[in-house]
């Protein structure tokens, strides 16, 4: 049980009277790339709401690292390690790129790396680098392209040094290569040791990205696997008519 | 400029105003610079929560009166001097901050600026039932005979007092902008949501946030009834307070700690004026008015052209 | 000592004439705050404002004040669209509802008192009506018709705001607004308009409101600060739009004050509309990240 870095165990979550999640399982290993996939509506961005605490799950418990991590507000599951990217980007407008990357270097990563306060810009370019944004570092981050605010979105998330990076639609509305670019930065997250959700309805980077996929409808697991056997599942196929 | 260095000129600067406040001879420059200098305290004290968090506070005058009202209250009973009602006056409008922001600062932000204008009116009918503190009567507060460091009039000394308090809410303000806290305060005012994602304890620094702009507001009123060596509740806890507190910030601009003090000197001085040749209630509209359309119109405020200016320059 | 049942008894009745009152002055933030998320601090001002167009009519004609604004809420309408439109381009497209907006209403709310001040003086204002003096008495109890006549208007007024919310098109519109704006779209109905027309009614509703008020009581400029705390307290406690919530709300509320002005003395008043606010809030939270 403790190679599990996040183990999901029988969420529910509830809206009135409409059930978003239903008793949802789901882990994921340290390192692991795990696609998620599912119609409008089935209830992925409220799962990663339910992990990272922007919503609190009615039933079932939330592990990090083997800690349960239900009753922790959102700034400290960040801290413990899970970061993640908004579907729709919320850059900090008044600021610029760089510094838009210095809020969770200061407040997440200084837990699990000593980082003193005059290296934290050279960390941020670091990884403005990284991720292609390196020559807009010093631009207003509220004129940027689509592409750029989803990089930007991501790079926040990576500087938060999270051992879990839940990446929300990251894709959604680009162009192939524009798509080809955040599936690049994402593979580099491999390399870190970093472990990655990547919820998408672009297929083909989620078949290339994933070491294996799960399949959300109407707030139910109905799949969980290697990639290929659950992409043939006739079930997936009936209630999710992928992309591409 | 470094914080420290910052400290440095502002309290000189300071000292050289409350110094060279001596050589002037017209005694209205006093009580209407005395004015001028609370709304710089008061208008620096609100943009640390408003400007700087996105939490606005509509109960500012709630904290000057704290402030007032300690000062009042250790007087009668210990006959204390300012020396001791000043700390005093800042802590307890500061416990007050702490309490209004850790009862409402998890709900959204109208609550808090609804709760903060419930506080007001609370606080203003206790006071009334006050009698320790003269309730609606009012209470008198007498000012010394004798004036320290050899000034002329007691008027002076608060003046100068006034002048170093306004530079210490500025180097306070300063030193919040540019320091990690002041970054998640912005992070905060920018996408809350986004900010507690990156690992912003965002409650926590909410909360300080309204305790340090709670204590500034009432260190503001701390001198008060010293000024007309009179004060009634209406007065303390005067809507004119609350509305400067927002307008000037809004109009000098919300981001900087130069806009709060840009503000209150300009809309301040104007007041004066206008008070003194038209009516306070004309006053009030003007303020109202040019409020309402520097919100809609230039809600950058006077920092906003400023910037805007300069990056039109370099492109 | 002999239970004071009279007292009781008229305290309980005027707490609910007044709750009726209350109902009618909170039932327009609870569509505009409840329904459509817009901070209105400056509602009161247009219930005072109400209050001062109706005392004019009145002080000249000997018109009734609540027929009055009944005649003038088109006038009302007018306003809270020409308002609503202001908000709308200023604030809610820029997306920077929350500081801005709230500045913005306060602003309104502001000049709307100082206004005042500079027409009419500070001093308080009251109307002539036929049954301003006329007491009602069963048993023990008393019915001031200055209570009861607002109090039977103020029900109707509610209940046919319901009513038109869940039996008409653009009723029905107007609470679909509130949950899903795409949807609304979709079936071609303009969300932005619903939301102004919606807006407008509230303000409405507060321009009678305001006859209500100084039918109840005497008036002056800065009396519309006191009933913030009171209309949000209502309309959190109701359960955010909800309109029979916002009514049993309302009576809540003229209870608590009506048993406080009895036994504590009217002097504290205004605390129980903001005290109630206070604990409103801490136990209905409507949350941050959700609502």
């Amino acid at each position: 049980m403790s190679e599990m870095l996040l183990e999901v165990r029988g969420v529910t979550k509830r809206f009135g009277g409409f059930t978003a999640l239903d008793g949802v399982d789901l882990v994921v290993r340290p390192g692991e790339r795990l696609g998620l996939i599912g119609p409008n509506g089935s209830g992925k961005s409220t799962l990663v709401n339910c992990i990272c605490g922007a919503l609190r799950n009615e039933e079932g418990v939330i592990r990090f690292e083997g800690r349960d991590i239900g009753a922790q507000p959102t700034h400290r599951r960040t801290r413990l390690g899970v970061a993640r990217s908004f579907q729709i980007p919320k850059p900090f407008v008044s600021m610029s790129v760089l510094d838009n990357l210095r809020i969770p270097l200061l407040y997440a990563a200084r837990q699990h790396e000593k980082l003193a306060t005059d290296r934290v810009a050279d960390e941020a370019m670091r990884i403005l680098r990284q991720v292609g944004l390196a020559d807009k570092a010093h631009a207003r981050s509220s004129g940027l392209t689509q592409v750029d605010m989803r990089k930007l979105e991501l790079a926040r998330a990576m500087a938060a040094k999270p051992k879990l990076l839940i990446s929300d639609e990251a894709m959604a509305g680009l162009s192939a290569s524009e798509v080809d670019d955040i599936l690049a930065l994402l593979s580099r997250l491999k390399q870190q040791g970093v472990a990655v959700i990547m919820i998408e309805h672009v297929m083909r980077a989620v078949m290339k990205f994933s070491d294996r996929v799960a399949v959300l409808v109407t707030g139910r697991k109905i799949a969980d696997g290697d990639p290929q056997s659950v992409v043939a599942n006739t079930e997936v196929i009936k209630a999710y008519l992928g992309e591409q | 400029m470094s914080n420290r260095a910052f400290a440095a000129v502002a309290f000189a600067i300071a000292l050289a105003i409350a110094a060279a406040s001596q050589l002037i001879a017209n005694e209205f420059f006093f009580s209407a610079a005395y004015t001028v200098l609370l709304y710089v305290i008061l208008a620096t004290a609100w943009n640390i929560l408003g400007g700087y968090t996105g939490y606005v506070n509509f109960g500012s005058a709630a904290f000057f009166a704290i402030g007032a009202y300690t000062t009042v209250a250790l007087f009668y009973a210990f006959k204390a001097p300012l020396i001791v009602t000043i700390p005093a006056g800042t802590a307890v409008a500061g416990l007050a901050g702490l309490g209004l922001g850790y009862l409402t600062l998890r709900l959204r932000g109208v609550f808090f600026a609804i709760a903060s204008l419930a506080l007001a009116v609370v606080l203003f009918t206790f006071v009334v039932n006050w009698d320790f503190v003269g309730g609606a009567r009012g209470a008198y507060v007498m000012q010394p005979s004798e004036v320290p460091f050899g000034l002329k009039r007691y008027i002076h000394l608060l003046f100068a007092i006034e002048v170093l308090m306004a530079a210490a809410a500025l180097v306070i303000a300063r030193a919040i902008e540019t320091s990690t806290f002041g970054r998640g305060l912005a992070a905060i005012r920018d996408d809350e949501l986004a900010a507690e994602s990156a690992g912003v304890p965002t409650l926590k620094l909410k909360i300080i946030s309204a305790t340090v702009s709670g204590a500034l507001m009432g260190m503001a009123g701390t001198t008060f009834p010293y000024y007309l060596s009179y004060i009634e509740p209406s007065s303390a806890f005067s809507l004119s307070y609350a509305v400067n507190s927002i307008a000037m910030p809004l109009i000098g601009g919300m981001m900087s700690w130069m806009g709060p003090l840009i503000g209150a000197v300009l809309l301040g001085t104007v007041q004066q004026l206008v008070q003194v040749t038209i009516s306070s209630a004309w006053n009030l509209l003007i303020v109202g008015v040019l409020l309402v359309l520097f919100v809609t119109l230039a809600p950058n405020g006077i920092m906003g052209w400023v910037e805007a200016w300069r990056r039109r320059r370099n492109s | 000592m002999e239970f004071p049942t009279a007292l009781l008894l008229n305290a309980i009745i005027a707490g609910l004439l007044l709750g009726g009152f209350y109902a009618a002055v909170s039932v327009g933030i609870s569509i505009s705050f409840g329904m459509l998320d817009v901070v209105n601090i400056a509602h009161p001002a247009f219930i005072i404002l109400g209050a001062y167009i109706s005392y004019i009519v009145n002080t000249h004609y000997g018109v009734d004040p609540i027929a009055v604004s009944l005649l003038l809420s088109p006038l009302f309408f007018l306003l809270g669209m020409a308002l609503y439109r202001v908000y709308y381009l200023c604030f809610e497209k820029r997306g920077q509802e929350s500081l801005r907006g709230l500045a913005f209403f306060f602003g309104i709310l502001f000049i709307t008192e100082v206004a005042l001040i500079l027409i009419f003086g500070v001093d308080y204002r009251t109307v002539k009506t036929a049954y301003a003096d006329t007491t009602l008495r069963l048993g023990v109890v008393d019915f001031p018709l200055r209570l009861v006549v607002p109090f039977l208007v103020s029900m109707a007024m509610v209940v046919g705001i319901q009513l038109f919310l869940t039996h008409t098109f653009f009723g029905r519109a107007v609470l679909a607004v509130a949950q899903d704006q795409l949807a609304l779209r979709l079936m071609g109905v303009n969300p932005v308009r619903i939301k102004e027309l919606a807006f407008a009614l509230s303000i409405a509703t507060a321009g009678v409101a305001g006859a209500f008020l100084i039918v109840i009581q005497p008036v002056e400029p800065s009396i519309g600060r006191e009933y913030i705390g009171l209309v949000f307290a209502v309309c959190v406690l109701g359960g955010m739009g909800s309109i029979w919530g916002t009514l049993l709300a309302a009576f809540v509320l003229g209870l608590a004050e009506s048993f406080t002005s009895t036994f504590f003395g009217p002097s504290w008043a205004p605390a129980v509309s903001f005290g109630l606010l206070l604990f409103a809030l801490a136990f209905r939270p409507a949350g941050l990240f959700g609502r």
